[in-house]
């Protein structure tokens, strides 16, 4: 089951939420859905869910729409909201038979499906009590227990770690990681590390447009050279060092340091070398700064911004 | 709809909602029925369920708010309005599910003043000399009321994810819905005017039926009423879409 999104545009007063996005998720496809704060996740991830309606644009899960057919795109979706809203005083075990049976479960089925995914998410030891007693990491387990329920196709989590701590963001990513083997997952954060740990591909959101849809590895690859750190014991000539082949910038950090970013695809550790021996400097430091995810993050989301 | 329906009905009993409105409404309804001088059957001198009947909308107007007033609020204020809608029910659902919940409720807590027209029928002269027919209407009437009232209830409070607003505007229209147009219409001095007025309002059609004569346009003017009211709350909630 796949999830499309054609040309979806939502207004809120004058306000555009969502500027004509289109992308699609393949049926076993996790996809990080990357933004700033209130750059439109959670109003795409609303839609998709059938709980706003949008503007213009259609979203189809499974291949029905979402407006034409809202009670089928909902059997078939599970969605944990940005906040994970939760019925405090209830127990786990309670909350879950309530949310299975809102999917027509009942009976010994129920019982075993609930079972199931206390089990899976790691809910056994806390399943007799209440909810309002658990603590953020549990609770929000619970919330994606909830959202497993019927066993979805399509699986929404509109932020599912955040406000856990470390250890709590593992555990939550070891399940997300478990549960989405055949499935479709949307999940949107703004935590990189998440993305890099979790999903195949990233779309990258700001200011309700498409910034970025492309394969994680391609996106590290596509956005420029490397850039060296480099230190040496004497005084640097930075006019020196520009003039290596390769080198597109030289920007100094002390009179002994400075950071080279190289030219697309080339790697200058070598010529480092050996222009360090010509010169009879000697080299302390060499360390090739990685180009991550965060900064392609701020490059994307702070250029179109402007 | 059963689903929600059993939500809300647990949740009435596991918090104290259902026991506390239960209980006050026995505890206040059974006082001015058998102790209070100036109510009591037994001072009375005559062996008639007015007290209950006269008295119970009363009771009503302070009790039903407080049962209805955290339906919409409550999930509104924890976001799990977003849980709900985002699962297969249709609105419907979720309001009828609250409704009837309510309504249930009502129905437990006027239940056993049943025992009343037993002990009231024995108290007549002779023993069993009681208005059975205006009982049954009364009866009748006071659960439409009921109904009227949970209706209104739950619209107050999918209006405002406040409960204390949502208490206060729900009274408040129970009471301009029960006697508030009685009122009015004694401003107007015409006739048929005043009437009219008054005819918008619950208690000419409750006092119709409270004298047995149940009346096809009395039980309309309740079913549609409560109906009237749950499809404005349909409204409020599909107005996050707008």
């Amino acid at each position: 089951m796949s999830l499309q999104i054609q040309n979806l545009t939502k207004i809120y007063g004058p306000q555009k939420a969502v500027d004509a996005i289109s992308f699609s998720v393949r049926e076993g496809e996790i996809v990080g859905f990357l933004g700033p704060n209130g750059a439109g996740k959670s109003t795409t991830m609303k839609i998709a869910t059938g709980y706003l309606p949008p503007t213009s644009g259609v979203v189809r899960v499974g291949g029905y729409d979402v407006v034409a057919h809202p009670l089928r795109v909902k059997r078939m979706t599970g969605y944990l909201p940005e906040h994970n809203p939760l019925y405090l005083d209830m127990f786990v075990h309670e909350y879950l038979h309530f949310a299975g049976g809102l999917y027509g479960l009942k009976g010994t089925p129920l019982k075993k499906r609930v079972e199931e995914i206390i089990d899976l998410c790691g809910l056994t030891q806390e399943q007799n009590k209440k909810l309002e007693s658990l603590s953020k990491g549990y609770r929000q387990r619970a919330g994606l227990a909830q959202s497993l329920l019927h066993d979805p196709e399509v699986l929404i989590l509109d932020e599912p770690t955040s406000g856990l701590d470390p250890n709590q963001i593992i555990e939550v990513r070891k399940v997300i990681k478990e549960i989405s083997r055949n499935k479709t997952v949307l999940f949107s954060s703004h935590i990189m590390q998440e993305v890099q740990a979790l999903c195949d591909r990233v779309i990258v959101i700001n200011k309700g447009k498409i910034v970025a849809d492309d394969q994680l590895s391609n996106l590290l690859k596509n956005k420029g050279g490397s850039t060296l750190i480099v230190e040496f014991k004497e005084e640097i000539d930075v006019a020196e060092l520009s003039a290596i082949e390769g080198v597109a910038e030289v920007i100094a950090i002390t009179a002994f340091k400075c950071k080279v970013v190289t030219q697309q695809g080339k790697d200058l550790r070598g010529e480092l070398f050996k222009y360090a021996s010509e010169r009879n400097r000697s080299l302390i430091e060499l360390k090739v700064e990685e180009y991550s995810m965060e900064t392609i993050f701020k490059e994307l989301t702070t250029e179109h911004s402007k | 709809m059963i689903r929600i329906f059993y939500k809300e009905l647990n949740g009435f009993l596991n918090s104290l909602i259902a026991y506390i409105v239960i209980g006050v409404f026995l505890v206040g309804i059974g006082m001015l029925m058998w102790v209070f001088p100036e109510t009591a059957v037994l001072d009375y001198g005559y062996a008639d369920m007015d007290t209950l009947f006269s008295l119970g909308p009363y009771v009503f107007i302070f009790l039903i708010p407080a049962i209805t007033m955290r339906s919409f609020a409550e999930e509104r204020k924890m976001g799990t309005m977003e849980f709900l809608l985002t699962k297969p029910l249709t609105e419907w659902n979720i309001i009828l599910g609250k409704f009837f919940a309510g309504f249930c409720l009502v129905l437990v807590a006027v239940a056993p003043t049943l025992i009343y027209y037993y002990s009231v029928s024995l108290l007549g002269e002779p023993a069993g000399n009681i208005d059975t027919p205006g009982v049954i209407g009364s009866y009748i009437g006071l659960i439409l009321l009921g109904g009227v009232f949970c209706s209104i209830g739950i619209f107050a409070s999918s209006i405002t994810p406040n409960q204390i607003v949502s208490f206060i505007t729900a009274a408040f229209l129970c009471l301009i819905f029960y006697s508030g147009f009685d009122s009015f219409s004694s401003l107007v001095a015409e006739g048929t005017l005043a009437l009219q007025i008054r005819q918008l309002g619950i208690l000419a059609h409750y006092d119709s039926m409270s004298r047995g004569l149940i009346d096809s346009r009395d039980l309309f003017y309740f079913i549609s009423l409560t109906g009237l009211t749950l499809l404005l709350t349909k409204t409020v909630l599909s107005s996050r879409q707008w």
